[in-house]
Parts: structure tokens; C-alpha cells; sequence
């Protein structure tokens, strides 16, 4: 697509600059798309590509830098200005309303109406032209859009951004939710909107789509443009993860005293599958040792710890704490013999936000904390304070809402909460997610505590360093699978990023 | 705890401004509320409202919708609904006054027809937890299910005709007073204590708070929400039982109409009592103070001759009152001190 003399920009971002309370997520990004072009925007997670697209969306306001369409500098104060200036956004999460038709889905929001009174005639016409455009015509207008696969439903999202007269596409990991089937024909559907001049901005982890579709990519870094129009052809996969990595770590990881030999297996995980998400996952986590997954989003790794914790029904494999096989998909059993999540999302899945800080940390732990049913509030609040000192909780107040604690300490809520009961196994997702970088280090150095105390440690993190920094051993995921295992020290960030990405297309 | 010694009077502070916000703080406005509509009272009714008599008669009225109350408080607490329980109700007092209910209880003791309505309130109650738990059907749909089959049910056994209790034994005990204090009036008594103890000081109330608050966090906390999903609707059966023993206490009468739409009161009772609609929540201190606030009301209207009509406005205001205050003690939690 990319001629010997570039056409003019169609969509120009410079400078752009959006800082969040305590945190500068964009630092000066430029990136100029073509038309008719596929632009491919790359990065780890918390690069600020989301947050990029969504100030283009209209979602976040940028706190500097201007946004020129055809040259003249544009305004999207609200996500309906963006469609209005021809920028339309494909998130992951289709946004489309099941219950309606596909006719009614594409022009939702601007229904053609005289009077309040739907054309459908004329619907269903206008909506045969724009499937027909994108080579779908074999999808019926007045389908029930529930009915579609997630392809389909991605043909529907794709043709209301073209019933807006979108001019630039974004598209977050349209292939995520698709099989190899489905990504060809996304690409031929991509090709039909390049041909008409659309251009489309393009986010995968995927190399081996990026080259087959992409005219140029645009490298971010730590919020900033560290590779910019980079020509697919011309580029070498090694050029590309050097600057997607190193970025600028600052945290200080504890050093590993090694795992003794001898030491005792305490979870031994053998051949664990679920259906449809990961299969054949193996390891062993020794006293003392700390396991890192590290993976992608969407690589299965929070699905592979939460079925070794029982909180998804294996579909094969076996799960043995200290020497106890655990029945599949049975968290209260899990939790006895000794295994603690901390899951992902510490707000939804993690507290209760509205009661106590020490009520959190002894949900798990009536066994001991109560007698026959009748709970012993000063036990409680005693075991509770224990852990909150041992962790340096703060603020030292067991009777605060769990809902006022800032990141980092609602983390060590959660530890506190395994640790009043036991637990010898600690499985932490995400453990630095929202967790300010301040207290990062913090949190690195307790959960190293934690395993040289004789406790074994999973734990999992995007941020590829993190895992790196902090494991004894790792595991790479991709696609539900564990490509490579190795001590932590023999292997890098850009080592794991090669492994991860020139996975093939599913 | 006791290491606590830096700074104790912020301390104080902190907890005095917070006070009001507190639970304390609105149960203060239910009591202000409940003294209010008998200023009323008084000022309309003079002496024959603030009869000792007309206390009891109060207290009386209130006991059957009060122990339901109790039960539903449990039920909103962990995020439930249960719109049965007037159904319920209505079915066990008359499963509980069956003929052959009644010869068993005449042969035995009477109170086979206790146990009976207790039984049929807390079956259908574990039949409801069943169906929510694992049946992953929305409480709201199951229990409206049970409400329209248990109501059913009651008017196919009963054949629509009203069974009286045979049993003056039976009739005795529940029209008695002990400490000068009618019976029914010490079931209430009796449930609401439970109750506060159930909720307050037991492992099962603070899973249903959980629960109620956060049921994924407490599921993967290794609780079983689903078991505990059903014994907090056979609670809310076995409540709705209880208060059928009281109403046949108090009328005699087993028929197929009682408790009609009497879970609407309860919720009504429960919510403008400060417990949260959305689970997470519960007071049954509170629960009580808006029974007490609904079935006074009911009474000062009836003293003073007037509608019904005009008492369902009178309620309806008051719950919406009581929820938008509520609400807006909700933006301000009562935490951030």
C-alpha cells in the first residue's frame, strides 16, 4: 500500500501527553497513520497503547498534544465526537447488544427514523450495502446478533464504525477471539477497507500478523514513541523487541538465596488441563522457591492458576499440596490444605471492600478463629494485627474499610489473609497490579520474604522484569501452553518477549 | 489494638464525626422517626394510644411481619431477594391445620401443628436456596416461582376454605401472657435476639455479610457460597414458618390468603431499616425499628378512622424517604474519616 511517495497524513497525533493522578501513562507519543494503510501499534502492556487509543476514542482527554485529521487540528472531547471526525474503536470486549438484529446493532445510536418511527426498509438496505463492502453479504441484516459467532459479531462492530463513514479503524487484538479460520478472513475484511482508502490502526502481539497485514508500525515505550513508522518489510523481529524492551526499571528486586535441592516439593502440579484454554501444564514449586508464569494477556496464565486453585474444574491433571491430591474445582478444599489465590483483580475478587480490614484478612479462617460457629472478635482482630505489623499494613487500623487502603496494602490485606491461615502455597496474580511504584519494591521484597520463610510461591505478572526480577524459576506461557521453563537467571525480557510473540497464529 | 497509644483523642474525633454515619446514626433517625409518629399518636389518639393495652396490640400486629423480617433481613443481606415468604406463610398455616394435621396433634400434643409449619416454611425455604444455588436461577424469578406455586398450593389443600385450629390447648398458649407479656410478642422477642446473634456474633452471619459484599471475593476465599446460599433461604422459610404458627396463634384461622403480600412489607421493613438492598449490609436492629415504624403507623391511621387508602401513601412516602437518605449516607461512607 505504502507508495514511493507517501500520500498525505490522513491522522497525525503529536506530542500527545495524558498524565493520571500519580502516574504520566502517555509522554510525548506521536504517531501519523496513512491512509489506506494498516498501521500496526506496538508495545508491552502498560506502554500506553490503550491509553492512547482511547484518548483517539474520546474516552480520556489528553492532557497535551494536538490530533490533526487532514491536517487541521481536531477536538474529541466525547467518544460521539470521534465518530463524528471518522475515528471509530474496535475494543476486545465487542460492543455490540446481543438482543438486537444486525441491522439494529450497525445503527445503533443513529437509527434512520422519520419521526421516531424506524425505516426498516430502508435499514435493512443500507445495512445489505455496508456488509456487502466489507464481503459479508451472507450475514442477514435481521439476524439476531447473539446468534453470531464472535467473527460475525466482529463483522457487525466493523460495519457500524463503516456506517459512521469511518476513515481510521482502530482495532484492539481483533484476532484474540478468533480461530486461524476467522483470522483470514479478518484480514481479507481488512484488505476490502484498505482498498476503499479506510485506514486501519491495528493492535496485536501477534508478529506473524503484523507482518502478513501491516504497512508500518509505531513502537511505544514507557508512554513514549520509541519506533516510529518503522516499514514492516524492513524491520527485523529483533529490531522491533529491542525497543519494545528494557524499559526503564526502577525497583529493586531481592536477591534469591536458591532453592536447596532437598527441599520439599509443597505443589506439584501434573498435566493440568481445561478444555478449550490450556493443556498439559506441569511444574513444582519447592519450599523456598518462587515460581514465575510469565505470558501475555490472553496466554492462559491467570486460567492455570485459578484451576490449580480450584476456582475453575480441571478437565485433566492433578493437583498435589504437600503430599495431598486436591479434588478438582473445590476451592474450600484447596484452601485447606494450604493454598492461597490472590487473584487479579484484588477489588472484585479479592476483599469485601465495605467491611473491615481484619474481617478481610480472616474471612479464610473460622476454623481457628472461631469456636463451633461463634466467632471471637478479639482472636480475630488479635491474629489479624499480627499479620498487619509483620507486613507493615498501613494504616495500623484492623477496624478500617478494607474499600480506603491503597493498592499495595489491600495486597498485603490479602497475603495477611493467608497467612492468619497458613497457608504454606501462595499463588499471586497480578500482585503489582494498581499497586503504586513507590510501594512495588515493597511488595517485591515481602513476597521474597515470604518464600525464604519457607513458603512456595507462584506468582504471575505482564510485566515480564517483574517476573523475571523476582522468580527463581519461570515458566513462559503462550496460547495455553508452556513453551520454555528455565531458571530465571538464564533467560531475559527480550528472550521471553521472542518466545511469546513469533507464536504462531493460533 | 493496644499498641495504640500515639494518638488517641484524633482517634476519638475521628470516630465522634463518624458516629452519626454510622449505624448508630441511623438507627437514631428510625428511633427519631418511630417517636415522631407517636407524638402523633398521641397528640390524635390521647390516652388510647398510649394505653399499655394498645402497646401490646401493637406489638402483637408486629410480631408476625417482624419474624419474617428477620428472616429477609438475612436474605437482603447477602444480596438476595425472597418474595415467597408471604406464600409460605400461607401454605404452612394451612398444611399446619389440615385435618390430618389436626388428628395427629389431637391423638399427640399440639404441637405437631408448630412442627408442621415449621417443616413446610423451611422445605420450601432449602427448595428456594436449591434453585438459586444451584439451579443459577435469579432469587428474584425462583422465589417468584415458589410465591405463585406455594400460594397455589395452599389454595388446592385448603380447597379455599378457611380451617380453624381445634386445638384450645394450642389457642391457649398463643392468646397467653407471660411476665404480663403476650406470647407472640416473646416469638418476636425471641426471633429478633436470635437473630442479632445469628448475624453479629456467628461465623454464618459473617459469611453472609460477605457474601452479601463481595460473593466472588468470598467464594474464592474458600467459602461455600453455595451451601450457604441455601441455608440463608431455608432461614428465611423457617422464619416465614415461625410466623405462621403466630398468625394461627392470633386468628386461628389456617387459609390460603394468609400473608398476602406480606414479603412486601418485610422488604419494606428491611430496607427502610438501613439494610442494603444490594447485600453487603444488615441490621436487624434496624429491621425491627421499621417494623415497629410500619405497624405503629398502621395503628395511629386506624385510630383515627382513616383509609387504608391513605396509610399505603404514608408508606409509600416513607420508603422512599428512608432509601434516598439511606443513599446518601452511601456516598459518603462512613469509613473515610
Amino acid at each position: 500500500m505504502v507508495t514511493e511517495d507517501p500520500p498525505a497524513p490522513l491522522l497525525q497525533m503529536q506530542g500527545i501527553v495524558k498524565t493520571f493522578p500519580g502516574a504520566r501513562a502517555l509522554d510525548g507519543v506521536d504517531l501519523d497513520v496513512l491512509p489506506g494503510e494498516v498501521h500496526c501499534l506496538l508495545g508491552q502492556n502498560g506502554a500506553g497503547k490503550s491509553t492512547l487509543i482511547k484518548v483517539l476514542a474520546g474516552a480520556h482527554q489528553p492532557t497535551d498534544g494536538t490530533i490533526l485529521m487532514d491536517g487541521e487540528p481536531i477536538d474529541i472531547p466525547h467518544p460521539v465526537a470521534a465518530l463524528e471526525h471518522g475515528v471509530a474503536t474496535m475494543y476486545q470486549e465487542l460492543d455490540v447488544v446481543d438482543g438486537l438484529t444486525v441491522a439494529e446493532n450497525i445503527f445503533l445510536g443513529h437509527e434512520l427514523a422519520t419521526g421516531g418511527f424506524t425505516r426498516r426498509r430502508e435499514l435493512v438496505r443500507r445495512t445489505r450495502e455496508i456488509l456487502a463492502r466489507l464481503g459479508h453479504s451472507e450475514i442477514s441484516p435481521n439476524r439476531e446478533v447473539s446468534s453470531l459467532p464472535a467473527a460475525g459479531k466482529q463483522v457487525v462492530s466493523m460495519a457500524r464504525a463503516l456506517s459512521h463513514d469511518a476513515r481510521v479503524i482502530v482495532m484492539d487484538e481483533p484476532s484474540a477471539v478468533l480461530d486461524s479460520g476467522e483470522v483470514d478472513n479478518l484480514f481479507r475484511v481488512v484488505e476490502e477497507l484498505t482498498n476503499q482508502g479506510i485506514a486501519i490502526i491495528y493492535i496485536s502481539h501477534r508478529l506473524e500478523e503484523i507482518r502478513r497485514i501491516g504497512d508500518r508500525i509505531t513502537v511505544l515505550k514507557d508512554g513514549k514513541t520509541v519506533g516510529r513508522n518503522l516499514r514492516v518489510a524492513d524491520t527485523p523481529t529483533d529490531e522491533l523487541i529491542r525497543l519494545m524492551t528494557g524499559r526503564d526499571v526502577e525497583f529493586v528486586f531481592p536477591d534469591s538465596p536458591g532453592v536447596a535441592e532437598d527441599a520439599p516439593v509443597l505443589l506439584d502440579v501434573d498435566g493440568l488441563a481445561l478444555d478449550g484454554t490450556f493443556h498439559d501444564v506441569s511444574f513444582r514449586v519447592r519450599s523456598g522457591e518462587i515460581v514465575g508464569l510469565a505470558g501475555l494477556v490472553g496466554s492462559g496464565r491467570s486460567e492455570i492458576i485459578e484451576t490449580v486453585y480450584g476456582a475453575r474444574r480441571a478437565s485433566r491433571g492433578t493437583v498435589t499440596v504437600s503430599g495431598k491430591k486436591l479434588r478438582p474445582g473445590d476451592v474450600p478444599a484447596a484452601v485447606d490444605a494450604g493454598i492461597g489465590l490472590c487473584p487479579e483483580e484484588r477489588k472484585s475478587q479479592g476483599l469485601v471492600l465495605d467491611e473491615p480490614v481484619y474481617r478481610n484478612i480472616t474471612l479464610s479462617s473460622f476454623a481457628s478463629l472461631a469456636r463451633a460457629g461463634w466467632l471471637d472478635e478479639p482472636a480475630e482482630k488479635k491474629a489479624a494485627t499480627v499479620q498487619i505489623e509483620a507486613l507493615d499494613l498501613r494504616p495500623r487500623d484492623a477496624g478500617r474499610a478494607a474499600r480506603t487502603l491503597s493498592g499495595g496494602n489491600q495486597q498485603k490485606a490479602l497475603l495477611a489473609r493467608w497467612l492468619v491461615h497458613g497457608c504454606e502455597v501462595l499463588l499471586l496474580d497480578e500482585p503489582t497490579r494498581g499497586v503504586d511504584v513507590g510501594a512495588r519494591s515493597e511488595i517485591y521484597a515481602l513476597i521474597r520474604r515470604l518464600a525464604d520463610a519457607g513458603n512456595a510461591v507462584v506468582v504471575i505478572s505482564s510485566e515480564i522484569p517483574e517476573v523475571l526480577g523476582l522468580a527463581d524459576n519461570v515458566l513462559v506461557v503462550s496460547d495455553g501452553e508452556v513453551v520454555h521453563r528455565c531458571p530465571a537467571k538464564d533467560i531475559n525480557e527480550h528472550g521471553v518477549l521472542d518466545l511469546v510473540m513469533e507464536g504462531s497464529v493460533a | 489494638m493496644n499498641t495504640q497509644t500515639s494518638a488517641p483523642p484524633a482517634e476519638e474525633h475521628a470516630s465522634r464525626s463518624s458516629w452519626l454515619r454510622g449505624s448508630a446514626g441511623r438507627n437514631l433517625g428510625l428511633v427519631l422517626a418511630l417517636a415522631l409518629i407517636c407524638v402523633v399518636g398521641v397528640i390524635t389518639g390521647g390516652e388510647r394510644f398510649a394505653d399499655w393495652g394498645n402497646i401490646l396490640t401493637i406489638l402483637r400486629l408486629a410480631a408476625v411481619l417482624g419474624v419474617v423480617s428477620i428472616g429477609m433481613t438475612f436474605v437482603i443481606t447477602s444480596g438476595g431477594i425472597d418474595l415467597s415468604v408471604g406464600s409460605v406463610l400461607g401454605l404452612a398455616t394451612v398444611w399446619a391445620t389440615t385435618l390430618a394435621t389436626q388428628t395427629m396433634a389431637d391423638s399427640f400434643h399440639w404441637i405437631v401443628i408448630v412442627f408442621t409449619a415449621l417443616a413446610v416454611g423451611t422445605a420450601a425455604g432449602l427448595i428456594n436456596g436449591a434453585i438459586i444455588a444451584y439451579g443459577k436461577v435469579v432469587a428474584f424469578i425462583a422465589t417468584l416461582a415458589m410465591m405463585a406455586g406455594a400460594r397455589g398450593l395452599a389454595e388446592i389443600i385448603s380447597d379455599r376454605q378457611t380451617q380453624r385450629v381445634q386445638s384450645n390447648e394450642f389457642t391457649a398458649f398463643f392468646r397467653a401472657d407471660f411476665l404480663g407479656v403476650p406470647v407472640l410478642v416473646w416469638m418476636f422477642v425471641v426471633v429478633a435476639i436470635a437473630g442479632w446473634f445469628l448475624l453479629n456474633r456467628t461465623t454464618f452471619g459473617r459469611r453472609t455479610v460477605a457474601i452479601g459484599g463481595n460473593a466472588e471475593a468470598a467464594r474464592l476465599a474458600g467459602i461455600k457460597v453455595k451451601r450457604h446460599t441455601v441455608y440463608i433461604y431455608g432461614l428465611a422459610g423457617l422464619t416465614a414458618g415461625i410466623a405462621a404458627v403466630g398468625m394461627l396463634g392470633r386468628t386461628t384461622a389456617g387459609t390460603s390468603t394468609n400473608g398476602f403480600l406480606l414479603e412486601l412489607d418485610a422488604i419494606a421493613a428491611v430496607v427502610v431499616g438501613g439494610t442494603l438492598l444490594a447485600g453487603g449490609r444488615g441490621t436487624i436492629f434496624g429491621t425491627v425499628l421499621g417494623v415497629l415504624i410500619f405497624t405503629t403507623l398502621t395503628n395511629v391511621f386506624v385510630m383515627n378512622n382513616m383509609s387504608s387508602s391513605a396509610q399505603l401513601v404514608a408508606k409509600g412516602l416513607i420508603i422512599v424517604v428512608a432509601v434516598l437518605l439511606q443513599q446518601r449516607f452511601a456516598n459518603k461512607p462512613s469509613s473515610t474519616t
